[in-house]
């Protein structure tokens, strides 16, 4: 009995030793604070990244702001484009961009949320659900000016609208399509079953259904996804400019086959020509000041519209 | 049940029928798109390329408004796109990452909700506002540390180009991480990990798949921009890897050109369809490269 406490007693002594040998309380402690000043060093390094991305962010706005000061009055907004700066205002431009709207806004919505119901609705798996699912997630990935070289040869040339504000607002409806397919399906993906079993159980043929019950509640989603949908229409230059927008235009568009210009694209010209003269880098972050005020607006309403209306069930 | 009813009950019985139909008509219209730009591309540039040999296209003359002999060799276009490309992702490739990591691992949740938001505004930008800060206000400030730059160059734009696309890596990493379990992560804690190591030996791992499609993303709307390019770095077509020379990308190229007066017919405007292609089937693979990431390599828990 003795014995074995004595040897159990000698084992168990042992192994201390042996991890006094293996484990240096000090050198264990050393290592734990290097890995967590390493850990601090890292939480600092990064906090100092997001701090810079939000310093672009500021420098970006703060550089454009502070250009635009002295030449953004209600003279510009209210004028006409000039060749001389200083008389130059944007009231055709705001026009152009706004007539443009005009165009996009109800034909994407359409097809859009069409596109939606049939994906959602009507054919819920399958070959054409896939085909088409699949092509509205490649056509989300294809870049804007190559729906410039579309707008360019289809709307352009084979039915002859030229640079007209249809030709543009047809290729911007085309290039946004996919926002407002996908945000107008997940509108309708959220529309509860139970409200589409409620609505057969009265009787309710399938598109009495969509139309008056899975519509109705969907539309705060379907509105919020086509409103930021419409505000990357807005601000698109490449594919307008590729359909061959005339550089200056002093004409007020008085019809939908008539040129225009936008806000994008008279701040290209303007970037463009700062090299002859000075001047227009002010008139172009005017400008800017007057996009990015409007899309601004925009979000704030698609956000309101989201955060109001939108039913949770 | 009278005849009225029965024509009623017949009338709605037709609607029905018919919406399928028609509502089907209208969602081809994306199709439609996708077979009209392969087809725009592909019969407008077949006629570039029944006239321009390859081996003229594969090289690096590119003169296209030369009244005699133009020559169309699109390898500047093409290294101008990688070399933009390459420097947006140099800078947003570790900005992006660093700052999900940080979203994602270190912040709490409410401050996570107020920063998410910033930093996708910077993706609700117009491109052509990048344009201008690229032009008006980077190029000068990067003049100031490297003097030889030229007031038209690759590197101002590629770095705002980076800029741009950090909100897609931030975003698509971050949701990435946040979808690894947390079971994962209280583990790594239990085992005693720090947050750093718990972040880059244990989430980046276990999101790899979709942290890698973020980054392929990037790169082809880093491929795909337009105004950026178009406006700070110049219309000169240098084949070079000077990125303080102005080059010009595919994109770029395709925008001088139609606002120039390449007459319809000529071989310098079929030779836009041509750089179109070319672009698209670009960015068409490195978006299928990212699906198949995904697809692949994706970690179900």
């Amino acid at each position: 009995m003795d014995n074995t406490a004595n040897t159990l007693e000698n084992k168990f002594s042992h192994n201390i030793n042996m991890n006094k040998k293996f484990i240096d309380p000090k050198a264990a402690m050393k290592r734990i604070q290097k890995r967590r000043l390493y850990n601090k060093l890292a939480e600092t390094f990064f906090s100092v990244i997001i701090v810079f991305i939000l310093f672009v962010l500021g420098l970006l706005l703060y550089e454009t702001i502070s250009t635009s000061i002295g030449w953004l009055d209600l003279d510009f907004l209210m004028g006409r484009l000039s060749i001389r700066p200083e008389r130059a205002g944007i009231k055709s431009v705001i026009i152009g961009s706004a007539m443009l709207m005009v165009v996009v806004a109800p034909v994407t919505l359409v097809i859009g949320v069409a596109t939606a119901i049939y994906l959602e609705e009507y054919s819920k798996k399958g070959f054409l659900h896939g085909m088409i699912s699949v092509n509205i997630s490649n056509l989300a990935g294809v870049p804007s000016v190559i729906f410039g070289l579309l707008g360019l040869t289809v709307f352009g040339r084979l039915f002859g609208l030229g640079s007209s504000i249809l030709a543009g607002g047809f290729t911007l409806s085309l290039l946004v399509l996919p926002n407002v397919v996908v945000s107008s399906q997940e509108a309708i993906k959220a529309v509860p079953n139970f409200l589409r079993e409620a609505s057969y159980g009265l009787g309710a043929t399938k598109w009495t259904t969509v139309r008056k019950v899975v519509l109705p509640s969907a539309i705060p989603g379907i509105m919020t996804g086509s409103i930021l949908a419409l505000s990357r229409a807005i601000g698109e230059t490449a594919p307008l400019v590729v359909l061959g927008i005339p550089t200056l235009i002093l004409k007020t568009p008085g019809s939908f086959m008539d040129d225009f210009t936008t806000l994008p694209i008279q701040i290209y010209y303007w970037t463009l020509d700062t090299v002859l003269t000075a001047e227009y880098a002010n008139l172009a972050a005017a400008t800017i000041v007057v996009l990015l005020t409007i899309l601004f607006l925009l979000n704030s309403v698609a956000i309101v519209i989201r955060n109001k209306f939108q039913r949770r069930y | 049940m009278t005849e009225l009813n029965i024509k009623k009950q017949k009338k709605i019985l037709d609607i029905e029928n018919i919406i399928p139909a028609f509502l089907f008509l209208i969602a081809s219209v994306s199709v439609l798109t996708s077979i009209g730009i392969v087809i725009t591309l592909v019969v407008d540039a077949s006629h570039f390329f029944a006239e321009v040999p390859l081996s003229e296209v594969f090289s690096t003359e590119l003169a296209p408004l030369k009244a005699k002999n133009p020559s169309f060799g699109f390898l500047p276009l093409i290294m101008g796109t990688i070399v933009t490309s390459i420097i947006a992702m140099l800078v947003a490739a570790p900005l992006g990452l660093c700052s999900a990591m940080f979203l994602s691992e270190f912040m709490s949740p409410q401050k996570r909700r107020v920063i998410k938001p910033i930093i996708e505004v910077l993706a609700g930008i117009p491109t052509i506002v990048y344009g201008f800060f690229a032009y008006n206000t980077v190029t000068p400030l990067l003049m100031k540390l490297v003097p030889s730059l030229e007031a038209k160059n690759a590197l101002s734009p590629g770095i705002v180009m980076g800029i741009m696309i950090i909100p897609i890596v931030t975003s698509l990493s971050e949701d990435a991480m946040s979808a690894v379990p947390e079971a994962i992560r209280q583990g790594a804690y239990g085992l005693g990990s720090t947050k750093l190591e718990v972040a880059t030996k244990v989430i980046v791992p276990a999101a790899i798949s979709g942290i890698v499609a973020a980054f392929v993303l990037a790169i082809s709307r880093a491929i795909g921009e337009t105004m950026i390019v178009t406006i700070a770095s110049g219309s000169a077509k240098n084949f070079t890897l000077d990125v303080t020379m102005p080059m010009q990308t595919m994109t770029a190229y395709i925008v001088e050109f139609t606002s120039g007066d390449a007459g319809s017919g000529t071989v310098g405007y079929y030779s836009l369809y041509a750089v179109g292609l070319i672009l698209f089937i670009f960015t068409l693979l490195t978006n299928l490269f990212a699906k198949y990431i995904t697809k692949k390599y994706r970690r179900e828990y």
